[in-house]
């Protein structure tokens, strides 16, 4: 990515958030509060398919969205921080804040390993939570409405009002991820997934990647715990459980790990799958997603990124067999022939 | 050390190891094994399997710690270090089996390369900016391998796979590059062009090179110094002529004592 695409990014980023919310000014309240949650859960997903990139997946989500959603709460309810724009980037905060500890021994985890010890992490926390009568116990508690920008939210307006709050959140991260996706370090992401060995012995720190990717997935996680626990009003240890980390990696496998847009994409769809599959199903509503996943795995084993990713990797080999092509009919270099045609 | 004729060069050496040893288990791999490396060398290591030429490479590139015995890189001690700390100090490498990210593209895996050779890996600073795009084709061109940069690495055919795996290890401009084995597993016909494309590549680089070679047609035409191992000892150390002519040598190594 070139600085000009970099502008490129921010530029559509921001046409994209734009256009969004002007979508949601049209769109009915359920509809609105289905998107708020699909985006909070989004960026939630966007930690996971950040630390995918670098080849681990953690099972323990809900840890740093438990955090940033309970440190939203707790700084409405008992600090009486009363702005959004305030308590959404400090549910973030302290999240990273949280997981940092813990980053350098999971950095030296792979694998399966990875997994459990996240998940390990995001249960212990449960455990507290659940105890913790301070905090609620295992019924949680309601938090305030916020205000956002100093101005207080009508019951009326309170639907578009986190709407937008979230679609501009997210936004903004999703474009911080897009451009980290695009740089040195998210390049070297990738290779770290393929050939650790390799980054070692060309001189870059594999452990201070991995490290730092699980801070970065940290503080998106706690975003979308303390957008989601204002929206919804409500914090419980729940967002802590495994299931709803389960729910994350979920979204994550859906929109696999190629971008970003997918992750948004592929949290709308999961969102709008649930709640269809809850509104009809209500008792079998998880056998209905279940279903959604196999398919999905079955036919896009990529993720959804894949129906447009594939297509461009396609046209890029394309490219190369024609550059080549053009190769072969200049003279040798060297006035060697080289294994497997190059010249 | 029979029939050792170590050049002696009046600059201080790049590589400098010194009584090295390393045994596993009953096994000696390497024993007392002292080598000198000038700026610019072209060095091969040769010798039967197991005759400690891989682990030496190993050792000097910190992927195993040496059981005693110390190695200098322009005078300063690398013993203790790892393999990012020593790539740091300007020391690169190639392996038997080429180590690449199969499922990037060739020109990724060169941008991968400059990336970790420049130190901080920035979360903001693009990796595929034009400039940094055209001096990873320019290295591509050198190993006339520009004509693959758009293609997966996975699809690669092995020799292009052992060309780019030596281009990724050139990328940070080192002072030490070692390659094991760089023509295993290529044909005989395409082994000597396949090292003109790696010598040429070198030519501008002020660069010393140690490479691990079995065909003895390789390492007579492009080398300045041979060094012969044998049961993880050094026995002959000298221009590829008196190398190869050593008594030890034609017994051990080359099979063709009378």
């Amino acid at each position: 990515m070139r600085e000009t695409s970099v502008r490129r990014t921010v530029a559509a980023g921001v046409a994209t958030i734009a256009l969004l919310l002007a979508v949601g000014w049209m769109l009915p309240r359920w509809l609105q509060f289905l998107a708020t949650m699909a985006f909070a859960n989004g960026v939630v997903t966007l930690g996971i398919v950040l630390l995918m990139r670098g080849g681990v997946v953690s099972f323990g989500q809900g840890m740093v969205f438990a955090v940033g959603g309970y440190a939203a709460a707790l700084g409405s309810n008992r600090l009486g921080i009363t702005d959004a724009l305030l308590l959404v980037p400090a549910g973030g905060l302290i999240a990273a804040l949280v997981a940092a500890p813990f980053a350098p021994l999971l950095a030296r985890y792979r694998g399966i390993f990875f997994a459990m010890l996240t998940l390990a992490l995001s249960m212990v926390l449960y455990g507290v939570l659940v105890k913790s009568s301070t905090l609620g116990g295992s019924d949680g508690f309601n938090v305030a409405r916020p205000t956002i920008a100093g101005q207080a939210i009508s019951n009326a307006a309170s639907g578009f009002a986190m709407y937008a709050l979230a679609v501009v959140v997210t936004g903004v991260l999703a474009i911080a991820c897009a451009v980290y996706f695009a740089s040195v370090r998210g390049l070297v992401s990738l290779a770290v997934r393929e050939n650790e060995l390799r980054v070692e012995y060309l001189g870059g720190s594999v452990r201070r990647v991995m490290a730092g990717n699980f801070v970065a997935a940290a503080f998106l996680g706690g975003t979308g715990g303390a957008l989601a626990a204002l929206s919804l009003g409500h914090i419980e240890p729940e967002f802590s459980y495994w299931t709803r980390s389960g729910e994350f990696v979920f979204a994550a496998i859906l929109a696999g790990h190629h971008g970003v847009i997918a992750t948004f994409v592929a949290s709308l769809l999961l969102e709008i799958v649930r709640s269809f599959s809850n509104l009809y199903f209500p008792n079998t509503w998880q056998l209905a997603l279940g279903v959604f996943l196999l398919v999905v795995i079955r036919f896009l084993p990529r993720g959804i990124g894949s129906l447009w990713l594939d297509r461009r990797d396609r046209d890029a080999p394309a490219a190369g067999a024609q550059a080549e092509e053009l190769q072969s009919q200049a003279p040798a270099r060297n006035g060697t022939t080289l294994p497997g045609g190059a010249a | 050390m029979s029939a050792v004729m170590k050049s002696s060069t009046a600059a201080a050496p790049v590589l400098s190891a010194s009584g090295l040893s390393k045994r596993f288990g009953a096994v000696v791999a390497a024993q007392d094994v002292s080598i000198d490396v000038a700026a610019g060398e072209r060095v091969s290591l040769i010798g039967g399997n197991g005759a400690g030429k891989t682990t030496f490479v190993n050792m000097v590139t910190g992927y195993l710690k040496p059981d005693a015995g110390r190695i200098t890189l322009g005078g300063q001690d690398v013993t203790a270090l790892g393999p990012r700390e020593i790539t740091r100090r300007g020391v690169a490498r190639s392996f038997q089996i080429p180590q690449l990210c199969a499922e990037m593209t060739v020109l990724d895996s060169v941008l991968v390369a400059a990336s970790c050779g420049e130190g901080a890996l920035s979360p903001w600073r693009p990796a595929r900016t034009s400039a940094r795009k055209d001096a990873a084709l320019a290295l591509l061109d050198r190993f006339a391998l520009g004509g693959h940069a758009r293609r997966r690495v996975s699809e690669l055919p092995g020799g292009v796979r052992k060309l780019l795996d030596i281009a990724m290890a050139l990328t940070g401009h080192p002072r030490l590059l070692l390659l094991d084995e760089p023509t295993s597993g290529v044909s005989a016909d395409e082994k000597l062009p396949m090292m003109d494309t790696i010598m040429a590549a070198l030519a501008g680089e002020p660069v010393a090179v140690l490479f691990v070679e079995h065909d003895m047609d390789v390492v007579d035409r492009y080398s300045d110094r041979v060094i012969a191992f044998w049961s993880g000892k050094v026995i002959a150390d000298g221009s590829p002529a008196e190398a190869l002519a050593d008594e030890q040598v034609r017994r051990y190594v080359t099979g063709t004592a009378r």
